[in-house]
């Protein structure tokens, strides 16, 4: 079998601080396939950006990558150098952040921009990299596009700079997009239109995209798969159905549930009482313990993994044990 | 329509324009009137006591502006408000003693509290200004009964702002806008800045506090789940003008106006999943230019010539109302 495009083993982030290391992100694993979308999704502090940080090799101190490896297409790239990394991002791997104003250049046109990233990355003469920017535009849905090349950003309307930020990101036909956040920061109108221009673009081109969200409704959108994490821990992966709509983990249940939907009523939310623990307060055995309402008595010693649990797989110990329940249950039919 | 005597806040075409700034030399250059921003045109509403009314639009619709006229942090360009069945607005910039029973919570639960003042110290600031209650002692019970109702501890009074996570930072601003024992709470986005886990916390308290105390709510929020869950009534702007609205259930379930068709079908929804009919083309115009006749032409699927040139008046549709020329003219036919 072919190697997935992205694959991340065991990733450990810490943070020096003066009171000692935190870890950000600990133990985490997962894969993406070509072409497949994996959501990964989290209150703040859960650590998701800095997952993607860490891929694209943009960690700065205080954070840290202590252990783990990633690796792009069979690849390792989580131990190279800061020149090749730089070679690597924008070629094989395309970045889309929350704000679009921040991420582009205001003293240079869009135009410019698409064909410097082009042309440092790309053998192309600048005319094939001007055509080609003009092509990407039109792509993302910019209306004028030939026109657009030589607008500045701040000319251009919140969801259009996203549609420029998406053309950088796909200018060097990258195999994995970072998505962080793409579309926080617009209007439900506007995020319609880019999360529809980011899942045909990934499509045509079986492009594999990490979209890192706290909104589950965008996950729902457009996710193939759905890693769950928690206090810098995936509590659970597993096909995007599964986890919307039977999730086993108990934080993945409450998360979904306390979620207002227009389909539903309630007289009062269904939610999960107090909030995400701070980095320096990470409870001890399963990190979510204190809030389960399901905890078990091995719950606040012994941390569980991810073993399979229905049709996800959940890092549980009451899932682990219905999972070996149904297991028996299902021997014992056969004998 | 409501029954009027029921109603504890009466808006009637409340306007509000902004001049634009711009450099003087520029301004000298252009020969020209300066530009206005049409924030808020021609809006007029009704909430009935104890109910919630959610103001829902994307950014810039003028949404957060009649939130911030109605609590006076803004004067209105023109509009009459009716407040516990008297005009607030009579009096100069609309400093009425009644304003004391309409309090506000921000969106952002960091830059709403002082962070150099202890807890106790801002929910007390209400009730040593509005002198409500005389005696440390009493102030101080006062401050732990609001705490409690909150769902924070009393000793929490003693702490700063920033020993708070966002959602008990959320509840503080609450117990300082009830220390003044409103009867009326604007909400501007209470949960936008929090997570979905303790959103929902904040949502249930909002609920609790409204049927303990009878509170009504003027709730704005982007987030169309939560306005279903929330209000009773909505009103759904578009470039500064109310374009429908109605009963909660009637605007969100059964929606007349294209607009508010358009904002439904955007939201991406957690419990269905599906390939969505083709999204809506362009974005929301710049609202110092708003373009003639009804604002969202350009972008509606029904518009025809008529809608470039006249402004549609809102019409009964239901129980609702809807400002549409496509619409009133299938209501007639």
């Amino acid at each position: 079998m072919a190697d997935p495009v992205l694959s991340v083993r065991n990733l450990r982030i810490e943070i020096a601080t003066r009171r000692g290391t935190l870890l950000a992100v600990d133990d985490a694993s997962f894969e993406i396939a070509e072409g497949e979308v994996l959501g990964v999704v989290g209150e703040s502090g859960a650590g998701k950006s800095i997952t993607g940080g860490a891929i694209i090799g943009l960690l700065e101190p205080p954070l840290r990558h202590v252990g783990g490896e990633i690796r792009l297409a069979g690849r390792r790239i989580d131990d190279l150098a800061a020149e090749p990394m730089r070679l690597l991002r924008g070629r094989h791997i395309g970045a889309v952040f929350q704000d679009p104003l921040t991420s582009l250049n205001p003293l240079m046109t869009v135009g410019r921009q698409l064909m410097q990233t082009m042309s440092a990355h790309l053998d192309l003469s600048p005319r094939e990299a001007r055509t080609r920017a003009a092509r990407l535009l039109a792509e993302v849905g910019l209306p004028a596009a030939q026109e657009r090349l030589d607008s500045y950003p701040h000319e251009l309307s919140g969801g259009m700079r996203q549609r420029v930020v998406l053309a950088l990101a796909f200018c060097c036909e990258p195999q994995l997009i970072i998505a962080d956040e793409p579309t926080t920061a617009l209007d439900v109108s506007v995020q319609a239109q880019v999360i529809e221009v980011l899942r045909r673009m990934c499509r045509e081109r079986g492009t594999a995209v990490m979209l890192i969200t706290h909104d589950m409704g965008v996950i729902a959108e457009i996710a193939d798969r759905i890693a769950v994490m928690y206090g810098g821990r995936i509590v659970e992966i597993g096909r995007a159905e599964a986890i919307l709509h039977a999730p086993a983990h108990p934080y993945t249940r409450g998360l979904m549930a306390c979620i207002p939907s227009m389909h539903r009523r309630y007289r009062d939310l269904p939610q999960i009482e107090g909030s995400m623990p701070r980095l320096d307060a990470i409870p001890s055995g399963c990190a979510f313990h204190p809030r389960c309402p399901s905890r078990l008595p091995r719950c606040d010693r012994e941390r569980p993994v991810l073993a399979p649990a229905g049709a996800t797989q959940s890092a549980c110990w009451l899932t682990a044990a219905c999972d070996q329940m149904q297991d028996i249950v299902a021997a014992a039919g056969h004998a | 329509m409501l029954d009027r005597g029921a109603d504890i806040l009466c808006i009637q075409g409340l306007t509000k324009r902004f001049a634009v700034r711009r450099p003087w030399v520029m301004q000298a250059l252009s020969r020209q009137p300066r530009p206005m921003v049409h924030a808020v045109e021609d809006v007029s509403l009704a909430i009935g006591r104890g109910t919630t009314f959610a103001l829902v639009g994307e950014s810039g619709c003028g949404k957060s502006t009649i939130a911030r006229c109605i609590a006076g942090i803004l004067t209105p360009t023109a509009g009459t408000m009716t407040f516990m069945a008297a005009d607030i607005m009579a009096r100069t910039g609309g400093r009425d003693p009644r304003r004391r029973h309409l309090q506000m919570i921000f969106q952002d639960p960091y830059a709403s509290l002082n962070p150099r003042w202890r807890v106790g110290r801002i929910i007390a600031e209400p009730i040593v200004t509005h002198r409500l209650i005389s005696g440390r002692s009493r102030i101080e019970a006062r401050i732990a009964e609001l705490l409690t109702l909150v769902g924070l501890a009393p000793q929490d009074a003693r702490k700063y702002p920033h020993q708070f996570s966002g959602g008990q930072r959320q509840r503080i601003s609450i117990a300082r806008a009830l220390a003044s024992e409103p009867d009326f709470l604007i909400c501007d986005e209470p949960t936008s800045a929090l997570d979905v886990s303790v959103q929902a916390q904040i949502l249930n308290l909002m609920r609790r506090l409204q049927a303990k105390l009878g509170l009504s709510y003027l709730l704005i929020s982007h987030n169309l789940a939560v306005v279903a869950h929330m209000a009773d009534r909505v009103g759904v702007m578009y470039l500064g003008r109310l374009v429908e609205w109605g009963a909660a259930q009637d605007v969100l379930e059964r929606p007349q106006h294209p607009y508010t068709r358009m904002l439904l079908d955007a939201v991406p929804d957690v419990g269905t999943r599906r390939e969505r009919p083709q999204p809506f083309k362009g974005e929301v115009p710049s609202s110092i230019n708003p373009p003639s006749g009804c604002a969202f032409h350009p972008r509606c699927p029904l518009a025809e010539a008529r809608c470039a040139r006249e402004r549609p008046h809102p019409v009964a549709v239901g129980a609702g109302w809807v400002a549409c020329h496509a619409v009133e003219k299938s209501v007639l036919s």
